[in-house]
């Protein structure tokens, strides 16, 4: 039996792991629980639910800031910039219908803790890089506080950046302080057709070294086009993204479908249909449809993206973001994460892979964050021991024994 | 020196010879330093009320001596000062009279350049400037642009996640940084990072990265590469009062635009660099903001059209779009030179680098000038207005006496001020040992002790660098220990299901 504990404040999350750490329990942290299925079962005595934290403290649209307590609901936040034609300019994706959740789920301590970021994480960062201070309750019961609302800062050790995907495993947010920036005018997209992956990655890399300013570049190739929603054909499909002012986006659009031509025939799509191909995209489409693939997420260097994928088994279903650097990866065979072909291709290349969706006995079974050195690890380890001395912060989620 | 630095170990200064002896084995010829003569360069970094002797100064060449000298310095138990160019404005690089300092200027090659994956892999002795000079040829930079770009190394800018004027827009170091190598004090070398967005596990660079050479010895560094905006242009615009420069940023921001740099001057800094550079700035305005927009020409003017607009909207009084490449330098050219045209005013300046929410600014302002008749020091103002970071310049004598103490407490004064109104401490200079007693006005002694487990976490035994950044130094055993009981659950007040 695992009992649910939901503190609506900061003493009482404080509380809660002063008592996990008096009686050596262990908490698994929680927002909505929409990623619960994601990363490695862990093993905990008492769930603690920090989704009852909640509600906006502070928003000055002027200074591109914004507070929330962590547990208030991305969708909540999101509408309120929308309001105010602003946006997180990370661009969080939505993993939950790839887990079999709704889509328009998950907290904003949620989004922190796994550093979730979308297509625009290539020009405009990750999570960790719009997460200006925070307010969190160590493993010591301890409560602290780290950066501030302003977006320059250097006082002290940047905590944000240990904590921003650390999955909950150093210190329970209460309250959260990002950076938020105005919503693009206007969007539309290039496309070139036809490309295989390795063209495909040379596209994008010319596209993403032009100064078009290009804010999304993916790659859909054959086997997985049809998925995605606003192309016009269901063919492999290189998609670069363009935002701004609406002059600029026209101008843009010419300049970067000239520099494409060489590649392959070149489309174009308007601001609706770009915005429903980006968000197909951002939601990773075509591994939502089925739940069964074991479904691994690779980070590497862009460039040889097409290199990493290739080193995979051909009977795997994949798609590129970030210009080749992120690749989407589903497995053919639901009991098999074939986490040996992928790592090796990791060690060969550079880059780290994680098993996002694949059955709870599996995930215990395999590593699916990636391996680390053996000095990297001890490093995490005496790091996870600083805040979490005795492993009540969802042991085990990341690696085991941390 | 008004700041204590820890107490010398005597007995590590008593083998000081047999020390340098060691070290000369490690790092032949030249790259170690004993002489006073020889070391006198190496005495202070950009924050030059500060000096001190080192025990002696290491150059090394290669990541493996490197290695070398800090397992030894480890076993020794030697403290390790890092320095790049020594132009850290907070005393980062200041040696310890019992202390190695390691030079990393010698670290000066570009390894890699990747334009296919738009990086750069470097060695952290390389200045700022010469990345974006290496790349310049293919139309890349390098975003992070520090004043002191053509000195200051991309090491150093690691260890102080340091800014520019054009961070709004493309963020500070730690936001076009992807991977470092560091040396750990034990001698250990591990890799952060790589050439891929996001690093697994902890984010340790993200540590790294603003750690002011407390966690580890960076030996190199990939930084990510943006292609050159087609065009820039800039609008200098003048404003009857400091609130009226003020509405204007929020305005701008307010109508979604992230201009490349804006910039904004007060009276005093106005009236220094139009005397010294001679730019064009109007003198009988008390604002100035310069408003940089940047991308294809079709995009800036389109911006530029509406800013000028939004200007006009909010009382400006005069209002100036650059026509040509040149003015727009020039527009720059006295703010960039706003230090050493103070510097001409006075026989010294004090910089500040406090940042607070914009929305204080003509708070901060009116209380800075109350401060100033306090403390009989004239204060000069220049703004990253964009992002709320103030660098105050106060004007002293050093050769009066009392005048730099009084100019310190005045410092003080700012950036206690800074806090109060949720502002902080340092927005890119670092807390090194000017700001470090000023920690506890921002921290608990449970942050620090928190930020300080960290630091067990690299340095158990805290040799690199001690006396930076943390008042009060305490061991980490001690730090480690948890006492914690009793913690009953009945949690009468917390929800249960
Ligand atoms: C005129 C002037 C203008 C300036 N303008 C700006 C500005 O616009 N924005 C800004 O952010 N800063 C500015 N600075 C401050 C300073 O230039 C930066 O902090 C710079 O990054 C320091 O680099 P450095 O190579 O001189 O480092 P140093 O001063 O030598 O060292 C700074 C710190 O870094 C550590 N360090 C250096 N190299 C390493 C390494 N390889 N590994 C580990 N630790 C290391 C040192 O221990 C020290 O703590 C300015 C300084 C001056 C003098």
């Amino acid at each position: 039996m695992t009992d649910v504990l939901k503190p609506t404040d900061t003493k009482q999350v404080e509380e809660a792991v002063h008592w996990a750490v008096a009686h050596g329990k262990a908490l698994e942290l929680l927002g909505h629980g929409s990623k619960r299925a994601l990363g490695r079962p862990a093993q905990t005595d008492m769930t603690l639910d920090l989704s009852g934290l909640t509600g906006v403290t502070l928003y000055e649209p002027a200074e591109l800031v914004l507070s929330a307590r962590a547990g208030t609901p991305l969708a909540e936040i999101e509408a309120l910039l929308e309001k105010n034609n602003q946006q997180l300019d990370f661009e969080p994706m939505d993993y939950g219908p790839l887990l079999g959740n709704e889509a328009g789920q998950g907290t904003l301590g949620g989004a922190i803790a796994t550093n979730l970021s979308g297509p625009r994480r290539l020009k405009a960062g990750a999570a960790r890089d719009h997460f200006l201070g925070v307010t969190a309750v160590t493993g010591r019961a301890e409560t602290i506080k780290s950066g501030g609302r302003v977006v320059k800062n250097v006082t002290g050790y940047d905590m944000c950046k240990v904590l921003a995907g650390s999955w909950g495993t150093l210190a329970a947010m209460t309250d959260i302080t990002i950076k938020v920036l105005p919503r693009p005018e206007t969007e539309a997209t290039v496309i070139v057709e036809g490309l295989d992956d390795e063209r495909a990655c040379a596209a994008m890399s010319a596209a993403m070294g032009s100064s078009c300013d290009v804010s999304g570049a993916a790659h859909l190739p054959d086997h997985v086009a049809s998925y995605f929603d606003g192309l016009p054909r269901p063919e492999a499909a290189t998609v670069l993204r363009l935002e701004g002012v609406a002059p600029s986006v026209a101008h843009r659009k010419e300049t970067l479908a000239a520099l494409m031509k060489p590649f392959g025939p070149v489309a174009l799509l308007d601001e609706a249909h770009s915005k429903v191909l980006w968000t197909s995209v951002r939601q990773a489409k075509p591994f939502a449809v089925s739940q069964e693939r074991p479904l691994w997420r690779i980070s590497t260097a862009p460039g040889q993206g097409y290199a990493v994928a290739a080193a995979i088994t051909p009977a795997a279903q994949m798609f590129y973001d970030w210009a080749g650097g992120l690749i989407w990866v589903a497995m053919p065979f639901t009991n098999e994460p074939d986490a040996g072909s992928i790592r090796r291709a990791i060690a060969e290349l550079g880059g780290h892979a994680t098993l996002v969706r694949a059955p709870a006995a599996l995930r215990a079974s395999v590593d699916v964050f990636e391996p680390q050195s053996a000095g990297l690890r001890a490093l995490s380890k005496r790091v996870k021991d600083g805040f979490d001395p005795r492993g009540v912060l969802n042991p085990g989620r990341m690696w085991a024994g941390v | 020196m008004s700041v204590r630095m820890p107490e010398p170990d005597s007995a590590v200064l008593a083998r000081r010879e047999q020390i340098v002896k060691v070290l000369r084995t490690m790092v032949p010829g030249e790259g170690v330093i004993a002489s006073e003569r020889e070391m006198k360069p190496f005495e202070t970094d950009g924050l030059t009320a500060y000096h001190q002797l080192p025990m002696v100064v290491v150059l090394p060449e290669t990541t493996e001596q490197v290695s070398q000298v800090l397992a030894y310095c480890h076993a020794e138990g030697i403290k390790v000062v890092p320095r790049g160019a020594g132009t850290s404005l907070s005393g980062g690089a200041l040696p310890l009279e019992d202390g190695v300092l390691l030079g990393m200027a010698k670290f000066n090659k570009i390894k890699d350049i990747d334009f296919a994956n738009r990086i750069a892999v470097v060695e952290p002795g390389v200045t700022n400037l010469a990345v974006s000079n290496a790349v310049a040829h293919a139309g890349f930079y390098y975003a992070p642009d520090p004043s002191s770009q053509i000195a200051c190394t991309i090491g150093g800018n690691v260890a102080e996640n340091s800014g520019g004027v054009h961070c709004l827009k493309y963020g500070m170091t730690t936001n076009n940084v992807l991977g470092c190598e560091i040396v750990l004090i034990t001698g250990e070398v591990l890799r952060l990072g790589g050439k891929h967005l996001d690093s697994e596990g902890y984010d340790l660079l993200g540590l790294v990265i603003g750690s002011e050479g407390l966690l580890g010895v960076v030996t190199e560094v990939t930084v990510r590469l943006l292609k050159k905006p087609e065009t820039a242009r800039a609008v200098l615009v003048g404003f009857p009062s400091s609130e009226d420069a003020g509405a204007c940023v929020s305005a701008i921001i307010g109508a979604g635009i992230i201009p490349g740099g804006m910039e904004m001057m007060d009276r005093p800094a106005i009236q220094a660099a139009e005397a010294f550079v001679h730019a064009g700035y109007p003198l009988d305005v008390e604002a100035l903001l310069i408003v940089e927009l940047d991308g294809p020409a079709a995009e800036v003017d389109h911006l530029i059209a509406r800013v000028e607009q939004i200007a006009n909207e909010n009382r400006a009084v005069s209002c100036k779009v650059s026509a040509s490449e040149q003015e727009r330098l020039l527009f720059w050219a006295g703010r960039k030179a706003a230090f050493p045209a103070v510097g001409r005013i006075s026989p010294d300046y004090y910089c500040m680098d406090g940042t607070i929410p914009r929305a204080q600014l003509p708070l901060v302002l009116k209380r800075m000038k109350e401060l100033s008749t306090k403390y009989g020091l004239a204060v000069a103002n220049v703004f990253h207005a964009g992002d709320g970071n103030l660098h105050p310049l106060i004007l002293y004598d050093s050769n009066k006496p009392g005048e730099l103490d009084r100019a310190e407490n005045f410092g003080s004064d700012i950036l206690r001020l800074c806090v109060e109104v949720g502002g902080v401490l340092t927005g890119e200079h670092g807390v090194g040992v000017e700001k470090r007693d000023l920690m506890p006005v921002m921290f608990s002694e449970i942050d620090l002790n928190a930020q300080q487990r960290v630091k067990c976490a690299f340095d158990a035994k805290g040799l690199l660098n001690p006396g930076k950044v943390f008042p009060q130094l305490h061991r980490c055993a001690e730090l480690g220990r948890m006492h914690i009981s009793g913690g009953k659950l009945p949690f009468p007040d917390i929800p249960r299901f």
